[in-house]
């Protein structure tokens, strides 16, 4: 193909376009390499310099992870031997597993109040962008804008009063605060971002539902919100990525009971030398409820399936 | 099916009074076409039927029960849209069992199958019932939309130019079709078209709109022939009526300004000269265009007729109709 054509790119044009994006994103994934493949050196090659690109996977990381471990004396190793891969991986190191790490629960704390927080929002942002969208809300410029508002700042800027209220309450450590807190942050965006989507839905679909005798929830829940998946599901990700990642407002107000994962991964670095291995572990294993979950809604980001049945 | 009445229907949207105290009887089993320009309030008499929009005054009536400010589930109507609004994320067939399914009509599965795929027939949509709607061209998302109304039997179907978008064959099929369903179901239809040949063809009435207000209701007959205005005179009929002067011919009653000429009702041989200014042949008809005392006319002549530019045409009226200044009929 050599004819020069308007609307194809040339070869040239996406070999060039090609290599960018692969360069790209080689620099974007070099920082995700490094995390995933410290997970699986050794302590020892993990802090190796020139580090080591080439080296024999080991599983300490993330048996280190999952575990509190004790020294022990030569005698009391001699008399109980490991009985499994890991007991051994950590005997080889004149030590003994004394039980399991605090990881396992908060991990289960982020899912909670990850997953919690992001359906609440995505559900009371699909109702108020519904509502913003189809009725005649009085104010309703200015309550989108002062939705909006309520991201103009750092959300942290508002941490103290927070740690106050969430105190007095006794929302301090809980799930339920945690959930209540994301879900505040989060709604303004999923408000602004679900209204976008419901405005594009050609009100005729509606109209052609309630004449053939729906009420409007029944239309709503059968023609409007089939169509507002892309939407949805895109804004769910949004939701979920803020509230897995989220730091500092973990840090500050849950210690032990609701404590997500992200201010306990630094915790594991422990005292001595320092463990990067499971810290990477621990960082790997983080990263992969939100990447399954994005790669399950892809579909619904793909697919474009409101286009085109109604003439405009 | 059931009779539907409008009792003095007044809507506006902001300024614009889009329909004006507008009444309209619709018998159980008749075809009634609303006819009438862009923004004369067609659409918006449906949607108000439909209870899409609520009147600022007046009632509606259907089957003898008033519904005005009812939901439109409860009323039991079927709307045919001019944008087609087929639900883009089912199938056709899933389309056309969707107002079956209803929590209205709660269908039995295999009734809906049945009734599907006799519409499909008629539609000949019957090969497509599994595609998504996205996929179809223009002319069958109209087809799928209408059959969308028709697998129900309503007490009113509503239809907004409905044929407007299909080519000249499917269009002339469809019609034939559509009035066919119409008289062997005795199904009760208020229809709106710009098309003169579906208004004269299909309906028992007509309606014409001007500016919001019902001006003339009647058969297609006696809008064609004895119409209340110059408007509505100019709403059938191609070409247009022509309009001139009353005083041009002899015979103009008193209080007459304009003389509403109807292209057939100018007969030509003698009479006052006319100039030819050009024609067309359209192959079935050859129209005339001539220009008397500075007046444009357009008429119709023989197929093959060979005047040209500049020759000279005697014409007179024959049943002019004749208007005041207003364009409001003088008797």
């Amino acid at each position: 193909m050599s004819k020069w054509s308007p609307t194809e790119p040339s070869n040239l044009q996406k070999w060039l376009a090609g290599s960018l994006v692969v360069i790209y994103a080689l620099v974007t994934l070099l920082p995700l390499l490094w995390i995933i493949s410290t997970g699986f050196k050794t302590p020892a090659d993990s802090i190796a310099y020139p580090p080591k690109i080439l080296f024999n996977p080991s599983l300490e990381g993330y048996v280190n992870l999952f575990t509190t471990q004790t020294r022990q004396t030569e005698e009391y190793l001699a008399n109980n031997p490991p009985t499994n891969w890991y007991e051994q991986l950590v005997h080889d190191k004149g030590m003994v597993i004394a039980g399991p790490s605090r990881y396992g629960e908060r991990f289960f704390n982020s899912i909670i109040i990850g997953f919690g927080s992001t359906f609440l929002s995505v559900f009371l942002g699909t109702l108020a962008a519904y509502a913003f969208s189809r009725f005649k809300v009085p104010l309703k410029d200015d309550l989108l804008f002062f939705i909006l508002s309520t991201r103009m700042m750092p959300p942290i800027a508002v941490a103290i009063p927070i740690f106050l209220m969430f105190r007095s309450l006794g929302l301090s450590d809980t799930h339920a605060g945690m959930i209540l807190l994301y879900t505040a942050v989060n709604l303004s965006l999923a408000v602004w971002l679900l209204k976008g989507f419901i405005d594009e839905i050609p009100l005729e679909y509606e109209e052609a539902a309630l004449i053939d005798g729906y009420t409007r929830l029944q239309a709503f829940f059968k023609v409007v919100l089939p169509q507002a998946t892309t939407g949805i599901a895109s804004t769910a990700i949004f939701c979920l990525i803020f509230a897995w990642n989220e730091y500092a407002f973990a840090v500050l107000l849950t210690s032990g009971s609701a404590q997500t994962a992200p201010p306990f991964i630094p915790t594991i670095i422990g005292v001595g030398g320092q463990d990067w291995p499971a810290v990477a572990a621990g960082a790997t294993l983080f990263l992969l409820p939100v990447m399954v979950f994005t790669i399950l809604l892809r579909k619904h980001l793909l697919r474009g399936i409101t286009f085109g049945a109604v003439r405009k | 099916m059931a009779e539907v009445e409008l009792r003095g229907i007044s809507k506006s949207f902001g300024q614009v009074k889009a329909v004006k105290d507008a009444s309209l009887r619709i018998a159980d089993g008749e075809f009634i076409v609303l006819l009438g320009p862009t923004g004369a309030g067609k659409t918006t008499t449906l949607r108000i039927i439909s209870g899409l929009e609520n009147p600022d005054e007046g009632s509606i009536h259907i089957g003898g029960q008033e519904v005005t400010g009812e939901i439109p589930a409860k009323r039991d109507v079927a709307m045919v849209f001019q944008q087609y609004s087929l639900y883009p994320h089912m199938t056709v067939r899933e389309n056309l069992a969707f107002p079956l399914r209803s929590p209205l009509l709660r269908t039995p599965e295999d009734k809906i199958h049945k009734k599907i795929i006799d519409i499909a027939e008629v539609l000949q949509i019957a090969h497509k019932l599994d595609n998504r709607t996205t996929e179809l061209s223009g002319g069958e998302m109209q087809r799928v939309s209408i059959g969308r109304a028709l697998v129900r039997n309503p007490a009113i179907y509503l239809m907004d130019e409905p044929l407007s978008s299909l080519d000249a064959k499917l269009r002339a099929d469809l019609r034939v079709e559509l009035k066919r369903l119409q008289v062997q179901f005795g199904s009760t239809l208020l229809y709106v078209t710009h098309d003169q040949i579906e208004a004269m063809t299909m309906a028992n009435r007509i309606g014409v709109l001007e500016a919001g207000q019902l001006v003339q209701v009647g058969s297609p007959r006696e809008i064609y022939e004895d119409p209340v205005s110059l408007y509505v005179g100019g709403r059938l009929g191609l070409p247009r009526i022509n309009a001139i002067p009353a005083g041009l011919f002899a015979g103009a009653p008193s209080g007459a300004t304009i003389m509403g000429l109807r292209p057939e009702h100018i007969e030509q041989g003698s009479g006052k000269p006319a100039k030819v200014l050009r024609l067309e042949h359209l192959g079935d008809q050859t129209q005339l265009h001539l220009k008397i005392d500075g007046h444009k006319l357009i008429t119709l002549t023989d197929i093959h007729s060979d005047l040209k530019s500049n020759d000279t045409v005697y014409i007179q009226p024959r049943n002019p109709l004749y208007f005041d200044a207003n364009g409001n009929r003088v008797r």
